[in-house]
């Protein structure tokens, strides 16, 4: 082959790459990838927001006839049409025993939440502490039939016991005393299967905040002489504090929103008792469930309404906690 | 002679001063079982009974006699730090009373009822109060399987999407989606059942339905795939991002073909989790899906089972032999969610290591 040829090839006008354009502007399918994920991540504004606009949209003619007074009345009379009857829907009783079963609930669970939590990140043995933690983590995901089962046919005759026990020495204490001495399905043993459920969630926020004590300030309070209860009340206590009261507001939202289990033990009554050992209290979550079956149209627009008012109550409290629980992991005190 | 020999110089035993000695542990031992003997004294005394009051008894008792031994030895601030210890083994046994409790019963009892019929005859023709060997749960099981792969595939992709926002793009909302799906993880399951009745059922879109209890169960599920996918990607190192831009990948091929293939194991631990979050809702599945005898694999149209559901629906009927039945249907929701419990946790502790 003669050189020339190749002299010539070279020779040829090599084509200059065009230039690409330097620039921040996203390609279209980034554009796109981006409007589809940020849609996906409003799917939660948009859920949340429906949940409420469509309750309160069926429970509107509700809130209309009766307006504030259906929070403060305490009867839930469906009414009937045949006898001329008006109904009259009130969650006053409802809301009150709601309060109190996850008051009761958070008084048993929160000490022991709290004591596991010091347990778990302070007390054990290392080999202890994982299989330990898993099976606080089990325990939040047993469903809650099985609790309800389990608080009917278990703890209940025990709660019994224990309740009779509690009137007979404490009866003194207007909480303790009972109108008439009927101790079934009672709001405290409703908050006892709901301390059960809770414990799991107050033990893990309040262990994941004890983790984050910084460890130079444990070692300081040992290197300064303290005792292992000293040092937890010195350096801990302090730092955790609001976590801790975090993780009980989330507990306190979770005993609120409750359904089955309390609804197998407790017995629902339409009027406000403040005497936990007593067989009466309610639960709004429970009250959709048992009047859901056979409720007119006006009654299940009612149940709408109720379910509305369960939901802003549960969304108040976990905002607080959320608050609280932000606070503390910013501050770092 | 590749004998080892040990030499007069061998290295001391290390000494560890703060270990204690066994005979320091004597006065312990008296304490403890003095305080068992005293429990069982009291028990076998006064009104007290069970073997409750026996272990509580003993915990009070032990407690202070550990107090007194702490307070002879060092004083007061021994004294509480004793307190402290007992209280705290004590509330770790408390939570670890009712955990045992649960499972115990839910074994023992659901034993009784628990046949191979369970698992392959539904109710259709049986009466709750037949004999065991007729009928069962399959209904039941296919119906929660039905509706789970439902409502995983609603809330697996917004779930994950969801995640991808708060650690891909994070935009101006990021804080503001965070905080919601936080809210959203407390929103009551009942309240998510009657929503899906408000917009789905009255709402004359084809009364009870499989599809509207899985809508239910996916409200529930999506805040716990969002928040286990964000913590996943978190942990996916800035580096790998980097070299798939560096490489000339668009910020969608990086995520598509490095971020998300890295974070494959954890994106299944959260959908495990939240299949394991909802695998035993019952309340939105009352309003929902509303419960039948029989087997139904439509979930477009017409009322399905579920294993919370047949388990809480027997329970109702009060019939001796359909709560031993219940009791059976809660041992094989126990045992699905412990299994995928345990499935997240193994898959999930693999892609840490």
């Amino acid at each position: 082959m003669p050189r020339g040829s190749i002299l010539e090839e070279q020779a040829l006008p090599i084509p200059e790459p065009t230039r690409r354009e330097i620039t921040t502007q996203p390609r279209f399918s980034d554009r796109v990838f981006r409007l589809v994920v940020t849609a996906g991540g409003f799917t939660s504004l948009l859920i949340l927001g429906l949940i409420t606009a469509f309750l309160a949209y069926r429970g509107f003619e509700v809130f209309r006839t009766f307006g504030f007074h259906f929070i403060t009345n305490f009867g839930w009379d469906g009414g009937n049409p045949d006898a001329g009857v008006k109904p009259s829907l009130g969650i006053g009783a409802m809301l009150i025993g709601t309060i109190v079963i996850s008051l009761v609930a958070l008084a048993i669970a929160l000490p022991i939440s709290v004591g596991s939590s010091l347990f778990l990140t302070y007390y054990a043995p290392t080999w202890l502490r994982k299989p330990l933690t898993i099976l606080v983590d089990l325990m939040a995901a047993i469903p809650s039939v099985v609790y309800g089962l389990w608080g009917f046919f278990v703890l209940m005759p025990h709660a019994i016991y224990w309740a009779k026990l509690l009137h007979r020495y404490l009866g003194w204490i207007p909480i303790f005393d009972v109108p008439l001495p009927i101790f079934e399905r009672s709001p405290f043993i409703a908050g006892l299967v709901l301390a059960v459920m809770i414990i799991p969630i107050i033990t893990a926020v309040s262990r994941e905040v004890f983790a984050q004590v910084p460890l130079d300030r444990v070692q300081a309070a040992y290197a300064l002489g303290a005792t292992r209860w000293s040092m937890i009340r010195a350096v801990v206590l302090p730092f955790g504090s609001s976590g801790i009261a975090g993780g009980a507001m989330l507990g306190l939202g979770r005993a609120m929103g409750e359904t089955v289990a309390v609804y197998l033990v407790l017995n629902l009554a339409y009027k406000a008792n403040f005497h936990i050992l007593f067989s009466s209290g309610g639960s709004i979550a429970s009250m959709i469930v048992n009047k859901f079956g056979e409720a007119s149209p006006f009654e299940l627009k009612g149940l709408m309404a109720a379910g509305l008012a369960l939901f802003v109550m549960t969304l108040l409290v976990n905002l607080l906690a959320n608050i609280i629980v932000r606070r503390t992991s910013r501050s770092g005190r | 002679m590749a004998q080892i020999v040990h030499t007069q110089d061998a290295p001391a035993k290390p000494s560890k001063p703060w270990k204690q000695h066994p005979r320091a542990l004597v006065p312990e031992v008296i304490v403890f079982s003095l305080s068992l003997v005293a429990a069982e004294a009291t028990i076998s005394m006064s009104g007290f009974k069970g073997k409750l009051a026996l272990v509580l008894l003993f915990a009070l008792y032990s407690t202070i006699g550990s107090m007194a031994l702490a307070f002879r030895r060092r004083g007061v601030t021994a004294m509480s730090n004793a307190m402290a210890s007992s209280l705290v083994y004590l509330s770790i046994a408390l939570v670890a009373l009712p955990l045992f409790s649960v499972v115990i019963t839910v074994i023992s009892r659901g034993r009784h009822a628990l046949r191979v019929n369970t698992f392959t005859q539904d109710m259709a023709a049986t009466q709750p109060d037949a004999p065991f060997n007729q009928g069962g749960a399959l209904h039941a099981i296919l119906g929660t399987v039905v509706l789970v792969l439902l409502a995983t595939l609603i809330s697996v992709p917004l779930g994950v999407l969801t995640g991808l926002y708060l650690t891909e793009i994070k935009g101006r909302a990021e804080g503001l989606i965070r905080f919601l799906v936080q809210a959203m993880s407390g929103v009551p399951s009942i309240v998510a059942g009657l929503f899906i009745y408000a917009v789905w059922i009255i709402g004359g879109h084809g009364g009870f339905s499989g599809l509207s209890g899985a809508a239910a169960l996916s409200i529930l599920m999506l805040p716990t795939v969002a928040r286990t996918a964000e913590e996943v990607l978190k942990l996916i190192p800035n580096d790998l991002r980097e070299a798939g831009v560096a490489l000339g990948g668009t910020q969608w091929r990086t995520v598509a073909m490095v971020v998300l293939p890295a974070a494959r194991s954890g994106l299944i631990t959260a959908t495990v989790l939240g299949i394991a979050r909802v695998a035993g809702e019952t309340a939105p599945l009352l309003l929902t899906i509303f419960g039948t005898t029989a087997k139904h694999f439509n979930p477009f149209s017409g009322p399905m089972s579920a294993l919370p559901l047949y388990v809480f629906q027997l329970l109702a009927s009060g019939i001796n032999v359909a709560i031993d039945r219940a009791w059976t249907g809660a041992l094989v929701l126990l045992v699905l969610v412990t299994v995928l419990f345990t499935l997240a946790r193994f898959v999930g502790g693999r892609a840490k290591s």
